[in-house]
């Protein structure tokens, strides 16, 4: 096997638009995720078939993110000294820098030569596979998914299903290419060769690398849930292991983790629960049989405080990652996650991703949505998608040089013209004479509409005004009959 | 490090809480209301309006058109110009002086009045009771006819194939995607035809389709597609918005298929003359 080898990968464009005007020229792209967002959309429908239910389960589960969230820094306070009284090890990061420092200085420390990983979005903030790989450790993907993508160098085009972009053919020919194995699309057989390749490896591991889905303050415990096994492996095989996760990812106590569990396993996959729950709260015990020698558990923030220092934009860090609103996207559906060109793609990526990075690196992202609603309607927690979007464009349209900025890169979106055009446009329409002067001059010059009317013309032919306003024909209705029924 | 987050603003969340759930509507049928076009009618589908106007007047309610009216404000306020949508929303807020129900034949544009104008004018508590005043007496047009006229409509047409489209606002703020449908149901002859994807957005998106026209045309072309796949005659649709960009690129692609707003489709085929 040869993870490692550079082979050149179909080189991106560098700009949103471009990306997304490549990916919607593949029909072989666009006709993967559509199957794919349809059978996910139809999976947590069944999963949520009664209605009330499913409200107040969301309720709920916004309620328990909204009290976690209210007391963030005394429930990260109380999960560090339980885990530490339990023998793990917490580290704090404020940067991907740090974070990555930190994993590099345990490694070290163990003279650790391979490092296994379980599926987790944070490593891949910290973009860890490279930073280690550069140091001379190797670091291989654990999760099926995850695993083929890394194979092919790529990155994750979705956060629950990273590989979804691919079809059976093209990961038959993958491992044909890579693994040295005989060409087979029979998906069952795929995942018989990839977990031949992996077994071997989580017993070479010196390291196991995990996320966390829920941290529980009350108890120490990080709790992460799978379905493949791998997490059970990376957490208990190697001598050590390392968890990392965001600072939003705590809750108060375990009683609050049976709502989230159940919310995000029905809308990701459709299922009631995964096939693991893995409760973790300690290094091996003296008379314990198996589990690591160490454990250690990096807080990440990325960003994330930047996010909770406003009322509004908080509710951001209510996401329990179930990939629910890119699954429901129509925009998402049609550009596929590698379009959004950071690690979370789809409606969450778009409001997530500019805390992370800063609005400059990602100034299309807030505006790229119809602002339809999709997601905000199947988000488990009840995050306000659209409207922390609309509130993302407000920010990307300030002048950059608004005092007390809120985000880092406010004003990416900033044009002097622009703003000028809707100063004028609220002009019109907060003066009436004004604005049905126009309209007298819209409806008579409707014959000069010209037939290219910009971007617009690319997929519609020009809108031509009436010959008579709505004003006008109302004032004439009601003048010549009052307004009596 | 724990103390970076002590720093932080106090949970005082702006998210006005949304009005979901099922309306309360008035038991008596009012004898006044206002009409409140929206620019988009104004523009290019007056005669919706006028349709809009002359089934309310056959429930018996007299209708006020304030002519003072322009926008709802919604372009700006989704394009992140809030200063700009709450000048254009407080020259709205001052048209309907009477405790009358506003009825609106946009579900996105009521649904810019129901949901987002209290939202807009938070920090002025004398506008903000405005704003919700307005905001509780709000009604789009289809549930309006349905809950509060009680219509019950008798078919004149010929036996005709229609597809339905609702908009995101409709379906997502004002709740209302099942009202057209039911309005629909009344008329005998026609038959609804349900398009697949029917929930998906049409791409629409105010100035989302011009800022981000590729990814817009994706969503169009495919709407498009779904709607003429069903074999219908016609498309119907409670908005305008939507009816601007599924027609503009069913008239690009040189299709026969239209679409017409629920307005106007209800009034002929109930007798009405044009």
């Amino acid at each position: 096997m040869n993870t490692q080898a550079r082979i050149p990968a179909v080189e991106l464009p560098s700009d949103f638009r471009s990306r997304a005007h490549q990916a919607l020229g593949d029909a072989q792209l666009r006709g993967n995720f559509r199957k794919a967002m349809d059978s996910l959309m139809a999976k947590r429908a069944s999963a949520f078939a009664d209605a009330d239910e499913r409200e107040q389960l969301r309720a709920l589960g916004n309620a328990i993110r909204a009290r976690a969230l209210s007391k963030l820094p005394q429930l990260l306070e109380q999960l560090e000294t339980n885990l530490t009284r339990q023998g793990v090890q917490v580290h704090w990061a404020e940067t991907v820098e740090q974070a990555n420092a930190i994993v590099l200085n345990i490694a070290q420390a163990h003279q650790a030569k391979r490092v296994v990983k379980g599926k987790s979005m944070v490593s891949e903030e910290m973009e860890m596979n490279d930073f280690l790989a550069a140091r001379g450790l190797e670091c291989l993907e654990a999760d099926m998914g995850e695993f083929i993508v890394q194979l092919d160098h790529e990155k994750p085009s979705h956060i629950i299903v990273p590989a979804i972009h691919k079809n059976a053919r093209q990961v038959a020919a993958l491992f044909q290419q890579r693994l040295a194995v005989e060409y087979t699309e029979d998906v069952d057989q795929l995942i018989q060769i990839g977990r031949r390749v992996l077994r071997q490896k989580f017993f070479e591991a010196d390291i196991g690398v995990s996320g966390v889905n829920f941290a529980v303050a009350e108890t120490g415990t990080l709790l992460l849930v799978e379905n493949e096994g791998n997490g059970r492996m990376v957490t208990s095989v190697p001598k050590v292991h390392i968890a990392v996760t965001g600072i939003e990812k705590v809750v108060e106590n375990l009683r609050d983790v049976v709502p989230l569990l159940s919310l995000l396993t029905r809308s990701a996959l459709g299922i009631p629960i995964t096939t693991y729950v893995n409760m973790i709260s300690s290094p091996r015990k003296p008379h314990e049989q198996d589990g690591p020698e160490e454990v250690h558990l990096v807080l990440l923030d990325n960003g994330r405080s930047q996010a909770f220092a406003d009322g509004e934009l908080r509710q951001t860090l209510n996401c329990i990652r179930c990939g629910a609103c890119m699954n429901h996207c129509p925009v998402y559906t049609r550009v596929g996650g590698h379009t959004y060109g950071e690690v979370y793609p789809g409606p969450i990526g778009k409001i997530i991703t500019p805390h992370l990075v800063g609005l400059a690196k990602v100034p299309d992202h807030p505006s790229a949505s119809s602002l339809c609603g999709a997601c905000g309607e199947v988000c488990p927690v009840k995050i306000p998608i659209p409207a922390l979007l609309r509130r993302l464009r407000e920010e990307n349209v300030k002048a950059p040089d608004t005092p007390h900025p809120v985000m880092r890169g406010q004003g990416s979106k900033y044009s002097r013209k622009e703003r000028l055009l809707w100063n004028a446009w609220a002009r019109l329409n907060s003066s009436p004479a004004l604005y049905r002067a126009f309209l007298r001059l819209a409806t008579r010059l409707r014959g000069l509409t010209p037939g290219n009317v910009g971007p617009w013309s690319q997929n519609h032919s020009a809108p031509k005004p009436a010959p008579r306003s709505l004003h006008e024909r109302a004032r004439e209705h009601f003048a010549t009959r009052g307004n009596r029924p | 490090m724990t103390e970076l987050y002590y720093d932080a603003a106090p949970n005082a969340t702006r998210v006005v809480p949304p009005l979901h759930g099922p309306r309360q509507y008035p038991t008596n049928k009012p004898a006044q209301v206002y009409l409140f076009g929206t620019c988009v009618v104004d523009l290019f589908f007056p005669e919706a309006g006028m349709d809009a106007i002359h089934l309310l007047e056959r429930e018996g309610i007299a209708v006020n058109y304030p002519q003072g009216q322009s926008c709802c404000g919604q372009p700006a306020y989704t394009s992140g110009y809030t200063e700009q949508a709450r000048q254009v929303a407080k020259a709205q807020l001052a048209l309907f002086e009477q405790d009358w129900p506003v009825v609106v034949p946009s579900g996105s544009c009521a649904g810019m009045f129901r949901e987002h104008y209290p939202a807009l004018f938070e920090a002025d508590p004398a506008l903000l009771r405005q704003a919700q005043a307005l905001a509780a007496r709000t009604y789009e047009l289809a549930e309006f006819l349905l809950h509060v006229c009680k219509v019950e409509l008798s078919d004149t047409g010929a036996p005709v194939k229609v597809a339905l489209h609702t908009s995101c606002s409709a379906r997502r703020e004002m709740n209302t995607h099942l009202h057209g449908r039911a309005l629909l149901a009344q008329l005998g002859n026609v038959e609804r035809v349900d398009h697949s994807h029917e929930s998906e957005c049409c791409g629409f998106g105010g100035t989302f389709s011009v800022r981000l026209p590729d990814i817009a045309g994706a969503m169009v072309q495919d709407k498009t597609r779904q709607l003429i796949e069903t074999g219908a005659h016609q498309v119907i649709s409670a908005d305008c918005g939507c009816l601007l960009n599924i027609n503009g690129a069913l008239e690009k692609q040189q299709a026969a298929l239209r679409g017409q707003h629920l307005a106007s489709f209800l009034w002929q085929r109930t007798g009405g003359a044009r």
